[in-house]
């Protein structure tokens, strides 16, 4: 399944820096979006467009992840030649990435194998 | 306890004229905010004060002040706004004139000025928050504006001001500075002026924490985007924040567009660097209180940095563009083709280039061709960008990209082409000691 089924995303810019949140529409679902969606699989997704490091903070109160990217902005809002230097449009880009669905429903049999 | 009503008339300079005179005449507010600057539009204002120095503060001003002004005297409602940008002193007395006009004898403005630290820091060796020092920018620069704090708002609203028109403030601190005024908030009390900055910042771009850049259709579906309500944030005395907005507008104010909203362009959610605190979102909760009425707790915030942001505003040579349009089948090789003859042209001639980009608008451009998968799109749009020192070769850019109609491929059709020079933006941090703000008062 995508990331977009699960959460919702807005981009921000600030120099040469983009953010972009990742906003499960449930709640419930955080936990797979914290599992799943790791700096890492972000950098990868973004490789060729995002030069420095990916950062991730978690916000489980909110279902929430923020990613803070790097050299994602072509040099900066102000100064790059692409076609949307504010890098606005890289939300939809992560909305895309693939994610393996659950094998258990919450409170399914993963669950009760832990306890 | 204490609630005031706060509502945000614009989130950008050129944002809509309506959703403000709707709050203005119906939202029983106490202040009404327009944010109406980005990180570069100071720079460019900079430039038009040089050309004449009673220019260089939003080009909208007067538009919006006789939109709303009227009404907000008869309201009891004062506005504060950033559109002084780099002429605070002229901004206050254009408003000051459309007052007069409106036959608002009386009506006081407040200029805020001192964010301008050209002159204090022109020739230093400030590091960049990019890297080198100003030195490196020589004699290139053409503005450097410091973040200012709410202090010097709440100042003007102490002192009466109806209006208070400030340049480079900070953003949440055209928020804060009224509610610092109407409950006289400690300059030390850190947790509530972080709630204060947490309010500022979910208000400051308007329309996009009612539903606006929030749509999609089928996943997220947001009703009347064609006349998005703007928000009014209901701020209690101890910094407890709801966001709503008028009834029978657009849009809709949720917990999702609200968290959408909290964490746009923060980077660490527990530092977000304010001028007069350094703000905490990392704990922060929002819950549903009714229909387009979302609570928000949780914030705080930690003492200031004593550091206030500059930005930095230089000339950065020319960006040269052209475009042109293939469709039909075939449409992608055609663009490919029309592209391939471009670069090898620009080589030939020898255009002096520090950077360059080939995109196919439709194919490949916002994203590059890893993330680009998909059918062949009906239409393509060429589109060529480049980076130049001198206006000249900018130019011939978009000039190579013309002669495609009559020696590029087939069925090209809607050249456009561009050449403008760029105001670039550096950053750099200075003590707040260095800043000294200014107020000036205009009366109608």
């Amino acid at each position: 399944m995508k990331l977009r089924q699960i959460a919702h995303s807005r981009t921000g810019d600030k120099g040469n820096v983009s953010t972009i949140s990742v906003i499960a529409f449930d709640e419930a679902d955080y936990s797979l979006l914290a599992e799943q969606v790791t700096a890492a699989r972000v950098a990868a997704h973004f490789a060729g467009i995002v030069t420095g490091p990916v950062i991730r903070y978690e916000l489980p109160q909110l279902g929430a992840l923020n990613f803070v990217m790097k050299g994602a902005l072509g040099g900066g809002v102000t100064r790059s030649l692409a076609l949307d230097a504010h890098g606005k449009s890289l939300s939809s880009a992560l909305l895309d990435l693939d994610l393996t669905a659950p094998e258990h429903p919450e409170g399914g049999q993963a669950r009760q194998g832990k306890s | 306890m204490r609630t005031i009503r706060i509502g945000a008339g614009a989130g950008f300079a050129g944002d809509r004229i309506e959703p403000a005179v709707e709050l203005a005449c119906h939202g029983n507010l106490d202040y009404l905010v327009f944010e109406c600057l980005a990180e570069r539009t100071i720079a460019l204002a900079q430039q038009a004060r040089l050309a004449d120095p009673d220019k260089g503060y939003d080009v909208l001003l007067e538009l919006r002040m006789s939109a709303v002004l009227a009404a907000c005297r008869e309201n009891g409602t004062r506005i504060v706004t950033n559109m002084g940008a780099a002429n605070p002193l002229a901004a206050a007395e254009r408003v000051r004139d459309v007052a007069r006009r409106l036959g608002l004898a009386g009506l006081k403005v407040a200029a805020v000025t001192g964010d301008d630290v050209l002159e204090a820091i022109r020739g230093s060796r400030l590091s960049l928050l990019e890297g080198g020092t100003l030195a490196d920018l020589d004699n290139r620069i053409i503005s450097a504006n410091a973040y200012t704090g709410a202090a010097p708002i709440a100042e003007a609203l102490a002192a009466g001001a109806d209006v208070v028109v400030t340049g480079r403030a900070a953003d949440p601190a055209l928020f804060l500075g009224p509610l610092i005024h109407s409950f006289g908030w400690a300059a030390d009390d850190w947790e509530t002026l972080g709630k204060g900055v947490l309010a500022g910042h979910l208000l400051e771009c308007a329309g996009q924490v009612t539903g606006g850049y929030f749509a999609d259709p089928g996943v997220k579906d947001i009703e009347g985007l064609a006349r998005l309500g703007f928000p009014i944030g209901e701020v209690s005395e101890n910094g407890d924040l709801i966001v709503t907005k008028l009834e029978g507008t657009g849009g809709a104010v949720t917990t999702a567009t609200v968290k959408e909203q909290l964490l746009y362009e923060i980077e660490d959610p527990a530092r977000y660097l304010q001028p007069d605190v350094v703000a905490d979102f990392s704990q922060v909760r929002v819950r549903s209180v009714g229909p387009d009425r979302v609570a928000v707790d949780g914030g705080n915030g930690a003492a200031r940095t004593g550091l206030l942001k500059v930005s930095i505003g230089y000339i950065d040579g020319h960006v040269g563009e052209g475009q042109i349009s293939y469709a039909g089948t075939g449409a992608v090789e055609r663009g490919r083709l029309a592209l391939a003859i471009v670069r090898e042209r620009l080589a030939l001639t020898g255009v002096p280039m520090t950077e360059v980009r080939f995109d196919l608008v439709g194919v490949d451009a916002l994203h590059g061709a890893a993330l680009s998968q998909g059918g062949a799109p009906y239409e393509v749009r060429v589109r060529v960008a480049a980076r130049t020192e001198a206006a000249a070769d900018a130019i011939a850019i978009g000039n190579e990209v013309e002669a495609l109609y009559t020696n590029g491929p087939a069925g090209g059709g809607g050249v456009s082409k561009s050449v403008r020079q760029v105001v670039a933006i550096a950053s750099a941090l200075v003590p707040e000691s260095l800043v000294s703000t200014q107020l000036g008062f205009f009366e109608a």
